[in-house]
């Protein structure tokens, strides 16, 4: 195959096996691409069913609020309405998404029971003859609520005087007894004292939709051999086979996922949103069942990439070394957990960044508000923690008047340093990425920085 | 409900139009044609683009009743048994797609742009485009493929003319 793009293999070329390195840097063509360019490619709403029946959802008015009473008598009125689902329908109401991985509590309901905790949480879902029935119904389920009191920054949701939101008594998730993931390394403390100076910056990000083209949805189809096949545009079919049997109280072989065909995920399609209510619709009605987001249910209640606060206080020497790093990070799960304590414990891995600082302290949070769910969305944790890390490097760089890359390469992790995790780095290939970077673009570096390697040893003094 | 007649990648196509059915329903649902696909239901992003009458239309906002007599082209009508259109296999060697689920309204948008334009300039393929959203490849490797298909249907008149 000839490379359109020559790679140079001379790095690290003893580590490798001769022969590796023969696909990257040449043309491959997708295996799924004539099927796009066709039209051909088989989405999951590209199935057509005689009896099709349409889920639609009943979703909570309020950021915060209880439940007093639900009236689904005008939605049965509706013609066309098969069934209204309510969280009695739900075999096993709680869930949490990650609980095989030993993530808990359960702390989210298919469908809200005394209480809602965002606005567009799920409450009832109308099953119905055509869409437009099912929206009809939903629209017309009617529910009483007694307003509470919302928090909406994570930093106001830890404050003493928060309203707590959740049931487990704490608007953080608890890892291991503690407040937060966090991550101790030599003495922050001492190490600020040794430094000539201190940068404290705040950094923070919105929340993102990954607004993929195709929306979430699903098809459920009851088999004669009494299992569920699930048609589902999933990133996880494990995941979404896996949780909708729990959420079922079925055997895991009652359940059938085909995906793997998806119109855009980023992450944003991992949180089996979908799936479990239209088997129960399915099962209720022995009908196909397509349960599919409309593109305001994906802006407004798909989980977005969550919202993160980052304080950042670093002490550095006046020629550019920093010997100490302290960050607070707050992800703002929004009001239920999916894959937010993972990400949060991602992002505390993560630290300090590719540097080597003798003295790391840190404490990630992962905190409730009431705001749409967060979740999974391409380097989830990691992603924005890099935005502050990098920019941070910057500002430092400028405030002592330093090239950002030497300051970058004076602080490199190198093969065989103890990262604050109690990891021995290796593979690291950091210098090497920022020299060749730098003489891309014709940034000049001075002998003594072109000289350095990943797999030299830092030595003491370093 | 009327009974729609239509010509469809230059068949005739009959359907019964219930209330409120839309030109992408009728053709997704009732006469099999899943090319285009349904982003959005709003108007807003392009993935439901077929030709009518020759013209780029959102399917979606398209009652049904109202094209009975027209002309309609979709994705499934481009190729020639194995033999891809210009664009399609424009869009193919140029990695123009990722998901696919923007392809097919992207590429009948190309398609119009290329019937009436034979020589575009990068902002007309820009402005072409400007209806279609695409969330993953990012447009570059499109709007180069748009312009690609468009020097191959030229060569291709060419060499036509000189026969
Ligand atoms: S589905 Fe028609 S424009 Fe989006
Ligand atoms: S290829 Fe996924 S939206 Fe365009």
């Amino acid at each position: 195959m000839p490379r359109v793009n020559p790679i140079d293999t001379e790095y690290f070329k003893d580590e490798r096996k001769a022969g590796d390195f023969t696909v990257i840097g040449t043309t491959v063509q997708r295996s799924d691409a004539l099927g796009h360019v066709t039209g051909r490619t088989e989405f999951f709403e590209d199935r057509t069913f005689p009896d099709l029946a349409h889920v639609k959802i009943h979703r909570s008015a309020h950021h915060h609020a209880r439940i007093d009473s639900v009236d689904c008598s005008e939605a049965l009125k509706v013609p066309g309405v098969l069934r209204v689902i309510t969280h009695r329908d739900v075999p096993s109401n709680w869930y949490v998404v990650l609980r095989l991985i030993g993530i808990e509590p359960n702390d989210e309901p298919v469908l809200a029971e005394d209480r809602v905790l965002y606005k567009g949480e799920p409450i009832v879902a109308v099953v119905a003859d055509s869409e437009a029935a099912a929206i009809e119904g939903a629209a017309r389920v009617r529910v009483g609520y007694t307003e509470l009191p919302a928090v909406f920054d994570v930093e106001e949701a830890l404050a003493p005087d928060a309203p707590v939101i959740k049931q487990a008594g704490t608007n953080y998730f608890v890892y291991e007894g503690h407040h937060a993931r966090r991550l101790r390394f030599g003495d922050v403390e001492r190490g600020f004292a040794q430094s000539d100076r201190i940068f404290e910056w705040r950094y923070s990000s919105a929340p993102i939709e990954h607004a993929p083209t195709e929306t979430t949805g699903c098809i459920v189809v009851p088999q004669s051999s009494g299992r569920l096949l699930i048609h589902s545009n999933t990133q996880a079919a494990f995941f979404t086979l896996d949780n909708t049997a729990l959420i079922l109280d079925r055997p895991f072989t009652d359940l059938q996922v085909k995906g793997g065909t998806v119109g855009g995920g980023f992450g944003g399609k991992v949180d089996v949103m979908v799936e479990p209510l239209a088997c129960i619709a399915a099962t209720l009605t022995n009908r196909p069942v397509k349960f599919v987001y409309t593109r305001e249910e994906e802006m407004q209640v798909s989980s977005p990439r969550a919202a993160e606060r980052i304080y950042i206080k670093d002490g550095v020497t006046n020629d550019g070394r920093i010997l100490a790093r302290k960050v607070m990070l707050y992800v703002d799960a929004g009001a239920y957990s999916r894959h937010s304590p993972y990400g949060t414990t991602k992002a505390c891995a993560h630290l300090p960044g590719p540097y080597t600082i003798p003295n790391v302290y840190a404490d990630c949070h992962c905190v409730y508000t009431n705001r749409t769910p967060s979740s999974a969305m391409r380097g989830f944790g990691v992603t924005i923690a890099d935005f502050a890390l990098e920019s941070q490097m910057d500002r430092i760089a400028r405030a002592l008047d330093l090239d950002p890359l030497q300051f970058r390469l004076r602080n490199a992790y190198r093969d065989g340093d103890l990262k604050a995790h109690r990891k021995v780095a290796e593979g690291t290939a950091l210098i090497e990425v920022i020299q060749r970077a730098a003489a891309l673009v014709g940034h000049e570096l001075p002998d003594e920085y072109l000289a350095l390697t990943s797999t030299t040893p830092r030595g003491e003094k370093a | 409900m009327k009974i729609v007649s239509l010509r469809v990648n230059g068949a005739g196509q009959a359907f019964i139009a219930r209330p409120g059915t839309t030109l992408l329903l009728a053709l997704r649902e009732q006469l099999g044609l899943t090319g285009a696909k349904r982003g959005c239901a709003q108007g807003a992003c392009g993935s439901c683009t077929v030709l009518l009458d020759g013209q780029p239309v959102v399917s979606c906002l398209v009652p049904a009743v109202t094209v009975d007599g027209a002309e309609i082209a979709t994705i499934e009508g481009l190729a020639d048994g194995q033999v891809l259109s210009d664009v399609q296999q424009a869009f193919l060697d140029g990695f123009a797609t990722q998901c696919g689920f923007c392809t097919p309204g992207m590429i009948m948008s190309a398609e119009a742009l290329l019937d009436r334009n034979p020589d575009p300039t990068r902002d007309e393929v820009n402005e072409a485009i400007s209806g279609n959203v695409c969330r993953c490849t990012g447009y570059e490797p499109i709007v180069s493929a748009v312009l690609d298909a468009a020097a191959r249907r030229r060569s291709r008149a060419g060499e036509g003319a000189k026969l």
